[in-house]
Parts: C-alpha cells; sequence; structure tokens
C-alpha cells in the first residue's frame, strides 16, 4: 500500500526524508546536556568553556543534522544557513572593536576604564557607566 | 475543481515553497538572534561584572527547561515521521506532545524563573546582564509560544489526515528554537 493510498496529503507533498533512529540522537543529546551541566564543577574555566560552548555546537550539529535533515536538503539551503552566520561573524568583528577596546586611535571611553576600575576594586559600579556614553 | 496550496505543489526550488520559507523564515531568524547573541558576546567578554551577574541564574533550572526543549524536538520529529507515513492522528497526538513541552518550558519560565528572580530584584533595568537576560529569553519564549499557537492549529487538521506537510514545516521551526535555546543555555546559565 502506498502513502497516498490512506493518506490524504495534497498532491506534489513529497516525502523523501530517511527517519533515522531518533530516540539515539535525543538520547545522546541529553548526556551532552549532563556533560555541559557538569562542567563548571571542575571549576577550570577551559573545561567549562568547552563543555559549555564546545558541546552547545556539538549538540546543534546534532540537531540540524538529524531532526531538521539539513544533509538532505538541496545545497543552497546550507548556503543559505551559512551566509546569515557569516554576516552575524561580520557584525561582531565590525561591533567589537568599538565595545571591547577602552581606547583607539583619536577615541577612548573613560567612564568605562572608571566603570571597570570601580567593578575591580569595591565591586560596585558593574560597568554599567560604559553603556551610558 | 479542487485546488491545491502553491506551498505544497510548486517544486520549483528543488523542494515544496512551504518549506522553503520556513528556511527563509530560519535564515532571517539566525540574523536577529545571532545580533542579540553576538552583543551579548562581546559585553560578556569586557566586562568582568558580567560573570557576577550571571552567577545569580539558576542553572538547574536552565537544565530542565534545555531538556524540555530536547525532548518535545524528539516529539516533533516523531511527528514529522508519523505524517511522512500518513498517519495523521499520530502525528497529531505527538504535536500535541510538542506543544505540551512548549507549554511547560514557558510554564517554568513565566511561573516561576522569572517571579522568583524578578522577586529577587533582578528586574529588567538592573543592569546590562539582566537587559540580556530578559530580552534575549523573552524573545526566544515568544518564539516557543509562537510555534505552540501554530502547532495547536495544525494538530486538529493532522488529526483527520489533512495538511500533513504542515506537520514537518512547524517541526523544522521548532527544531530552530531548540537550537537558538542550546546556545542561550551555555551563556545565560553556565558561563558564570
Amino acid at each position: 500500500m502506498s502513502l497516498h493510498d490512506h493518506a490524504p496529503v495534497e498532491p506534489g507533498y513529497e516525502v523523501h526524508t530517511h527517519h533515522g533512529d531518533y530516540i539515539r540522537i535525543w538520547a545522546i543529546l541529553v548526556v551532552l546536556l549532563v556533560v555541559s551541566v557538569a562542567g563548571p564543577f571542575f571549576g577550570h574555566p577551559l573545561v567549562t568553556l568547552v563543555t559549555a560552548f564546545g558541546i552547545a555546537v556539538v549538540k546543534a550539529y546534532l540537531v540540524a543534522k538529524n531532526f531538521m535533515h539539513i544533509n538532505v536538503a538541496p545545497r543552497y539551503v546550507a548556503y543559505l544557513v551559512g551566509t546569515c552566520l557569516m554576516f552575524m561573524l561580520l557584525f561582531f568583528a565590525g561591533a567589537a572593536p568599538d565595545v571591547m577596546k577602552s581606547d583607539g586611535t583619536n577615541w577612548n571611553k573613560p567612564a568605562w576604564v572608571a566603570a571597570h576600575e570601580a567593578a575591580v576594586h569595591g565591586g560596585a559600579g558593574h560597568g554599567e557607566a560604559a553603556h551610558h556614553e | 475543481m479542487s485546488a491545491s496550496p502553491i506551498a505544497t505543489t510548486r517544486t520549483a526550488a528543488g523542494m515544496p515553497t512551504g518549506r522553503l520559507a520556513v528556511w527563509w523564515v530560519i535564515a532571517s531568524e539566525i540574523v536577529i538572534f545571532g545580533g542579540l547573541l553576538g552583543s551579548y558576546i562581546m559585553f560578556r567578554l569586557s566586562h568582568d561584572a558580567f560573570a557576577a551577574q550571571a552567577a545569580h541564574t539558576n542553572t538547574w533550572i536552565g537544565a530542565v527547561n534545555t531538556l524540555v526543549l530536547l525532548t518535545s524536538s524528539l516529539f516533533a520529529v516523531l511527528g514529522h515521521k508519523a505524517a511522512d507515513a500518513g498517519d495523521g492522528p499520530k502525528a497529531a497526538r505527538l504535536l500535541y506532545l510538542t506543544a505540551g513541552g512548549g507549554l511547560l518550558f514557558a510554564s517554568i519560565k513565566f511561573l516561576y524563573e522569572w517571579p522568583h528572580e524578578i522577586h529577587e530584584g533582578f528586574t529588567i533595568s538592573s543592569g546590562t546582564f539582566w537587559s540580556f537576560y530578559y530580552t534575549a529569553a523573552g524573545i526566544h519564549a515568544a518564539h516557543v509560544i509562537a510555534g505552540v499557537v501554530i502547532m495547536l492549529i495544525i494538530a486538529p487538521r493532522a488529526k483527520r489526515n489533512l495538511d500533513l506537510h504542515r506537520v514537518e514545516l512547524i517541526g523544522l521551526y521548532w527544531h530552530f528554537v531548540d537550537v537558538v535555546w542550546i546556545f542561550l543555555f551555555p551563556l545565560l546559565y553556565i558561563a558564570k
């Protein structure tokens, strides 16, 4: 019996997805979640960085590949998504110097420096003054 | 003569137009969330005080909500599988379970987590970290609620074996919402 014998889906609706073992993928994602939560308990910043963000990238890849089936979509879908990710990186590269540096050629942020010093010395200020420049 | 929607019949782009449209939505959402998360990362890396403020978020609540979203994504993809098999009633049941996951996620956030934090004095105006926190999590939660509403609209027709392709389309959107949370979770709850 074919699909359309009992499933009145619209004509043209293509059924091509290869369905894998989704429960196994979900179990892997849960294990990775546990690892990412456990990471900070080691008390090492590098371990936390890897277990938090490294694992986030792996989890996102697993979801995109196995649940969203991006690997079987036409190639241009990956290019479309990749282009938008590149825009994100471009935005970051363009804006980060202004946000993350306290000075540069012919400019500086005295309030930003003052707020940092206040935070370091008194734990106060929370760097907020920098955002009201 | 019956009319078929263009979204399911035109395949000039190599896939049904409805699916292509959802990918376009996802691409535009990447720019929205990407800008937000990129800005957060810039401030997080350049302001040590962010770490102190982030220490007040509840990692366990974030982890439970991550588990809820991952599980609802499982239900969504199983619903897609059921729809592909032509089993509308099963696809509808799985959509309801997915929507239930979304409601549970939103309930934990709006009925427990946020009220607790606001009660502790951490509001959207308490500092830059909290502004990012409520904005990013709030926009994400709005997407969760939108997904739940769409699923509750789709499920009754899917139960009658109608418009089964929509089960896949809402699933695609839902997985993206899950992916966004996968990155929000370490940023807001783990990197302290």
